[in-house]
């Protein structure tokens, strides 16, 4: 295990953290709260000071590292996000105790947008903004922004890579370019304009500029924080409509959008987990839209909601214009099983994947095929391309990683006694970082009922599915720490 | 005229033999001495040892003089580099080289423009396209086609409860009932041009010339069911499996595939999305049953021996699949193959030497040569297509008042596009495309030679 270059880059993230954290100070003195701007102040020079000690300390390492390292790097670098991500509200006492503020800013890193918080209209501008800024470096990956960031003239050699597998969700991993630096670089390039384009959407729709580059960080990331205590209700419909389809795009496969850029235009058309992604949304919209007749005023209101429900679970965004928790049992099982699913592999949204679920229904076919022809040989393919033997088997594993998570996950919060609509609802909506459940977790309510205990679990459960549980995982194996 | 033959396999054997037969000067390169000591023994040719794409062996092998280099090795790479560096040091030199991985046929139009190459050949996708066309017409066991494929000579089996069976061909216009011609019929191992009295007897193997058009009437009035071919089953996955899998396919045929080797079947499966590939041992009787062999339109046997593919295309006749049809390697033994009931046989290195002798005569005698040339019943006799020009003699004289050369017949006319079966009072004009058939021995180059000197 290279115990130094893992330091090193731990280090050079709270580097960037701190960087990060300026903004938020420059806001708050904006609106003058000094409290805020303090603690935010003080965070940023803490976070900074020890990223400096730990990159001053380790400097000179030259060895890569292996897959192992670039997973535990990974894993280890996110819950050290967390732990300094909290302080500001921790420090403003905004967020009197600290397990509630890593709950709030992990939630946030993670793009879950799961709050323990009551009401958020009275918390300081500074710290909202800092709290929605965490979904939007959240939903590309602070390592893939450190990659496209630093020098990449690089001894860096390949090792970069398994940090772009390890951060990056979805089934197979690729490079867009020979370059991992430009590869990174494009994505958040593309990020950072799909962002932009949201920005002037919304302020077109005469939302405020602080609340328009918020939502539009929620959005991009597929966070869900709102600054309103009534998340996008309170927002006219031209708003909520331009949410619905900027959570849609951002729920689909980046490497789509390089394709249009290069003109590929039938290559994304036909690309299977795309058509799979939109067949799934616009199939629930209909069922829910059918299940909802007589719940709202007008067919195009009805419409309008279900839409929005449906863009926001799949897409685990979790914003919300309605209280989903009063529909019918039928519309919030579709939402449940759309919490499953998640979005498309390589976007920043989480949940199991469109493209893991391709694999997994192609392999389940070809089992049964094999039933009637036990000697038929048969690969999968995935756009008239294999698929790779490994990234089936990899696929099935996470498949039982995820479903042991959710039933242990379930299990553990369980003590706390609250209903089994309300423990796995909030399990699910954790763990594929959606953000509101059912019933008591619903969107009109938050996790602060749940015991220390509870969200510890629920913050592991965040952390395990943003980052495709494996670099979580393997942080409790004997294994990754053994000599050997 | 000279030419050099690379490679000394089966191919190449095949070819010195008929060539040298022929009358051309034969040099042959192989990098095995003791390969080429047994050619030398069995012809009268010149061996040379060494590599053929190499200068020094290509000067030794007379390159400078040759007319034709046959490129025959059983590397692909190796074939295109040593036609490459011939024509390099002979720019007057054709050459024909034998590509025939899969992964190239796509490319080998432009190949064909890149490297000076005047005929590349692919034996595998020959014979799959030999056996597609066998599959359209269950009913035949062997097709050829002429006249820009609209006649054929086509080969039936004349069986014990055959219409045809115990008939003189006199009688043959009133059973078949559409205007044929039978050019050869193969029986006990040695092929006759019959005369009218001739009577057909049970397990002959009849050479009948027709019109495409009248092919399906002909089966339809033998009894011969045709039934379209909707599901196939192929044993052994070598390339020939390949390409014959992919064109099936392609025709929205249902084709299953055996393979015993587990890393050719992935292969296979990434290839070919369309196709169900198994892995298992195709000579497994209880595979091929539970893989439906028993409702199977069409059993191909392809697997790299010849006797395997024998005696699973037996157990497919016992079995009675409809159409069998096996693929061989080495036709030397064919004379035990009438005995068998085996189906059609196939042979992609007797496909593939055809064409090259064609191109050798066509190189032969520019003017007048054969249009096409085709071995048929078993390379005991050939069928040739010649065009008439002003040279031809005895232009308009009906064909009885003509002395042909024994064994050899006229068997169809095409004039101005319309095809005639000839009779005793037919004639052709300048401009007509003549198809002769003919016993090997009397070897024919041009139109002329088929008459009495």
């Amino acid at each position: 295990m290279n115990y130094k270059m893992i330091g090193k880059f731990i280090g050079k993230i709270l580097l960037v953290e701190a960087v990060f954290m300026l903004p938020a100070v420059a806001i708050s003195l904006y609106y003058r709260e000094m409290v805020a701007a303090r603690a935010l102040f003080i965070s940023a020079l803490v976070t900074a000071l020890i990223g400096g000690v730990m990159v001053a300390v380790t400097r000179g390492t030259k060895r890569g590292f292996h897959a192992k390292e670039g997973m535990v790097c990974v894993g280890l670098s996110w819950i050290v996000l967390g732990l300094f991500g909290a302080l500001p509200f921790f420090i403003s006492g905004a967020i009197p105790h600290y397990v509630d503020a890593l709950f709030e800013i992990v939630s946030g890193f993670t793009t879950t947008g799961a709050s323990i918080l009551p009401e958020v209209e009275s918390m300081p501008y500074g710290l909202l903004y800092w709290r929605s800024f965490s979904h939007w470096l959240g939903g590309m990956g602070v390592l893939v922004f450190l990659l496209a960031v630093s020098s990449g003239n690089e001894r860096s050699k390949g090792f970069t890579m398994h940090i772009l597998r390890a951060e990056s969700p979805g089934p197979q991993v690729g490079k867009l370019v020979p370059r991992m630096k430009q590869t990174a670089e494009i994505l958040y390039v593309l990020y950072i304009i799909l962002t932009v384009i949201d920005v002037i959407f919304l302020l077109c729709g005469g939302m405020p500029l602080f609340d328009s580059v918020c939502t539009a960080f929620g959005t991009a990331g597929t966070g869900g924080f709102g600054i309103k205590n009534d998340s996008i209700a309170g927002y006219n419909p031209y708003l909520q409509n331009v949410c619905t389809v900027f959570m849609l795009l951002f729920g689909v496969n980046f490497t789509c959008y390089y394709m249009l850029l290069l003109k590929q235009v039938k290559s994304v058309l036909k690309d299977e987990e795309l058509r799979l992604y939109l067949g799934v949304v616009f199939g629930s919209i209909v069922l829910i839209v059918l299940n909802l007749r007589g719940y709202y005023a007008t067919v195009g209101e009805t419409i309008h909601h279900a839409a929005f429900q449906v863009a926001s679970v799949m897409t685990t965004t979790g914003f919300a214009t309605t209280d989903f928790d009063l529909w019918p049992s039928f519309s919030k099982g579709i939402l449940l099983c759309l919490m499953l699913l998640g979005a498309c592999a390589g976007s920043t949204g989480g949940g199991f994947k469109c493209g893991r679920a391709l694999l997994v229904l192609k392999g389940l076919r070809r089992s049964v095929r094999q039933i009637v022809h036990p000697g038929k040989v048969e690969v999968v393919r995935v756009n008239g391309r294999t698929v790779d033997e490994k990234v089936l088997q990899n696929t099935n594993a996470y498949l039982a990683a995820y479903a042991l998570i959710v039933v242990a996950s379930f299990l553990l919060i369980s003590i706390d006694g609250f209903s089994i609509t309300t423990n796995l609802s909030a399990v699910l909506a954790c763990f594929n970082n959606i953000g509101p459940g059912l019933e008591l977790v619903g969107p009109t309510c938050n996790f602060g009922g749940f015991s220390v205990f509870s969200k510890l679990v629920l913050i592991l459960d965040m952390l395990a599915g943003r980052l495709e549980i494996f670099p979580i995982l393997i942080l409790f194996s004997k294994t990754t720490w053994g000599k050997r | 005229m000279k030419i050099i033959i690379a490679g000394d396999g089966k191919v190449g054997a095949m070819l010195t033999r008929q060539l040298s037969a022929e009358g051309y000067d034969i040099t042959i390169i192989d990098a095995n001495p003791r390969v080429l000591e047994s050619t030398e023994e069995l012809y009268d040719i010149m061996a040379v040892q060494g590599n053929c794409a190499t200068m020094d062996v290509l000067e030794r092998a007379g390159v400078s003089e040759a007319d034709l280099l046959i490129a025959a090795t059983s590397a692909d790479e190796i074939n295109l580099l040593c036609c490459l560096t011939a024509h390099s040091m002979n720019d007057r030199l054709h050459t024909i080289a034998r590509i025939r991985n899969p992964e190239y046929t796509d490319q080998i139009i432009k190949m064909r423009e890149v490297f000076p190459l005047s005929l590349t050949i692919n034996p595998e996708k020959q014979a799959a396209l030999e056996i597609e066309r066998l599959l359209k017409y269950p009913g035949f066991l062997k097709r050829d086609t002429f006249a820009k494929g609209r006649v054929e000579i086509v080969e039936l089996r004349v069986d014990k409860d055959s219409l045809l069976c115990n008939h003189t061909l006199a009688d043959l216009d009133s059973v078949v009932g559409c205007k044929v011609l039978i050019c050869a019929v193969l029986r006990n191992g040695s092929a006759v041009a019959p005369d009218g009295n001739y009577t057909l007897l049970a397990g002959d193997r009849i050479f009948v010339t027709a019109p495409t058009d009248t092919l399906e009437t002909l089966l339809k009035n033998l009894k011969i069911i045709t039934h379209k071919v909707r599901r196939v089953l192929l044993c052994g996955g070598g390339r020939l499996s390949y390409y014959l899998a992919k064109q099936l396919d392609q025709g929205g045929i249902a084709v299953r595939l055996i393979e015993q080797d587990y890393d050719r079947c992935l292969q296979l499966a990434n290839l070919l999305p369309g196709v169900t590939i198994i892995q298992g041992d195709a000579s497994d009787e209880r595979l091929l049953e539970s893989e439906g062999m028993d409702d199977c339109d069409a059993l191909v046997t392809m697997t790299g021996l010849d006797e395997l593919n024998m005696v699973i295309s037996l157990q497919g006749t016992i079995r009675k699949v409809p159409q069998v049809i096996t693929k061989l390697g080495r036709m030397d033994n064919s004379y035990i193959l009438d005995q068998l009931p085996i189906g059609s046989t196939v042979s992609p290195k007797q496909l593939c030497c055809n064409t090259i002798v064609r191109y050798v005569r066509a190189l032969r005698n520019q003017e007048g040569a054969a249009l096409s040339v085709h071995t048929i019943a078993d390379g005991k006799a050939e069928a040739l297509e010649f065009c008439v020009d002003d040279d031809t003699r005895y232009i308009g004289e009906p064909l009885k008042q003509l002395h042909l050369k024994k064994n050899v017949l006229i068997v169809c006319i095409t004039h101005k596009g319309k095809q005639e079966i000839p009779g005793g009072d037919s004639f052709y004009e300048k401009g007509d495309t003549v198809i002769v058939v003919t016993s090997r021995d009397a070897v024919i180059y041009q139109l002329n030679d088929i008459f009495e000197a």
